[in-house]
């Protein structure tokens, strides 16, 4: 477990609904095509998926944060 | 500190604003400069929460802007006042804008800033009228620091310290992303105290009298008074200072409201929540014994709902409204709150669609931390509240009818 976690920028989010298909774990999209992500850090599994979300989303607005390293 | 503090603390006086002697010959000099550093930490001890809505403990947050400030921080006294169903800020602006301004400079000086902005909601127009005079009076307090009077526009949301730090940079009343808060980095990049005026006007007076004097007031656990704004089924709607701790009953006793033509009480204005009578008449009117209930004092709304009207209907007004005030900038908040405002008022004028009840409370729990602002949390509270407590009503409406036009009709 990373302790990574999803966040998005609700006012650049347009709905595009990319990351809901690349992410179905965690994303999943409301009946206007916004995501919503469930509360749950990021696991090493989903590492790699959740990166390319992020990579895909057209506007920027998701991001997946890292803990600090200690 | 002075000895003899005035019961009855904000409206005990005049009506129309009070001039720059009577309330010094109230209240007394205006505090030293050398002792303001110290404020901070009487507020602390006091407890005073925010009045603004959200009830942050006041002495932590100038804390927090203190310790970033570096002398170059931003007070913006939040006037907006844009709850339709409260009075208490732009009433106190009005008759008491020196206590204002007290606050307003106690809060500069103690967290280091060089520029205070008044933030006063445009239709206002006789509390902008009063404290523009307020502040004509005191130049000579303000000294070096530049001083801005500001419109905040006449939206719901233009009072959220987000929006309000970005009508100041950029005219525009819209929420920016957190973090950062305007407490980390607010306007033009500055630390930024924004404090509602209420708050303000009762840190002037607890830095005056002391924090002891301000915990002596208060009933059972609850410490400190408020204002609240009395309105709906009650014989004399008012505003109304109150210690904090007083139950709803008596507050709704105190306007008139007798208790057997009232349904239910909206607590904390659009963003609060609905009670049912019998369970709202003993809540005491304290942010803590609030909160372990799931309601908030939030700005210190209490309006009763008679027995004759229909909560659907009401809540679907609300709910319209809020609908109306969106930002529109996040897709979950614009889209959302449309679909629930136009569901419930297909439910309220009894054309549901056959699955709108539970359409709407499947909306609600999903919206809430989908903003950038709580905007959309507020509203969809609000519902799930109303659902709640007019679980009955909402129930017959889907069915088609309303309880309320049955019970006129059967009584009459």
């Amino acid at each position: 477990m990373t302790g990574a976690r999803l966040a998005i920028d609700r006012i650049r989010c347009n709905g595009h609904g990319l990351c809901a298909e690349l992410l179905p774990e965690l994303i999943s999209l409301d009946d206007w095509g916004y995501p919503i992500l469930r509360n749950d850090p990021v696991t090493d599994a989903l590492i790699p998926y959740a990166r390319r979300a992020v990579e895909a989303c057209p506007v920027l607005a998701l991001k997946l944060n890292q803990p600090a390293r200690v | 500190m002075l000895a003899a503090a005035p019961r009855g603390v904000i409206f005990d006086g005049p009506s129309t604003a009070e001039s720059h002697a009577d309330h010094r010959r109230r209240i007394g000099a205006l505090l030293p400069v050398g002792r303001r550093s110290d404020v901070i930490g009487i507020l602390e001890a006091s407890g005073l929460q925010g009045r603004g809505g959200a009830g942050f403990p006041v002495g932590r947050k100038w804390r927090s802007v203190a310790d970033r400030a570096g002398g170059r921080a931003v007070v913006l006294v939040n006037g907006a006042e844009g709850e339709p169903l409260s009075v208490k800020d732009r009433s106190l602006m009005t008759a008491r804008p020196h206590l204002v301004v007290d606050g307003a400079l106690l809060a500069a000086d103690a967290v280091g800033a060089e520029e205070i902005i008044i933030y006063i909601g445009v239709e206002h127009r006789a509390a902008k009228a009063a404290m523009g005079r307020a502040l004509a009076e005191r130049q000579a307090d303000f000294g070096r620091r530049r001083l801005r009077l500001l419109d905040a526009p006449a939206t719901y949301i233009a009072g959220e310290e987000s929006a309000a730090v970005n009508v100041a940079q950029s005219g525009a009343a819209l929420p920016t992303n957190t973090p950062p808060r305007p407490f980390e980095r607010g306007v033009r990049g500055r630390p930024t105290l924004v404090q509602n005026v209420e708050s303000l006007a009762v840190a002037a007076l607890i830095a005056h009298y002391g924090d002891a004097w301000y915990r002596g007031m208060g009933r059972g656990r609850a410490t400190g008074f408020g204002l609240v704004t009395v309105s709906g089924a009650v014989a004399r709607p008012r505003l109304q200072e109150v210690e904090l701790g007083s139950t709803v009953g008596e507050v709704a006793h105190a306007a008139g409201a007798a208790r057997p033509g009232v349904q239910a009480v909206l607590l904390g204005g659009y963003f609060g929540a609905w009670a049912d009578r019998d369970e709202a008449w003993d809540v005491e009117l304290d942010q803590a014994s609030m909160r372990t209930r799931g309601l908030a004092l939030g700005c210190g709304v209490v309006s009763l709902l008679s027995v004759d009207e229909c909560g659907v209907a009401v809540t679907s007004r609300i709910m319209a409204y809020m609908a109306s005030q969106s930002a529109r900038q996040c897709g979950p908040c614009l889209f959302g709150l449309a679909a629930i405002a136009q569901a419930t008022q297909r439910l309220a004028t009894t054309r549901a669609h056959p699955d709108d009840l539970e359409r709407i409370t499947g909306w609600s729990a999903q919206l809430k931390g989908r903003g950038a602002c709580r905007h959309p949390d507020g509203a969809v509270g609000l519902l799930q509240s109303a659902i709640a407590v007019f679980g009955d009503e909402f129930a017959a409406h889907q069915r088609g009818h309303c309880l309320r036009q049955v019970t006129r009709k059967s009584a009459a």
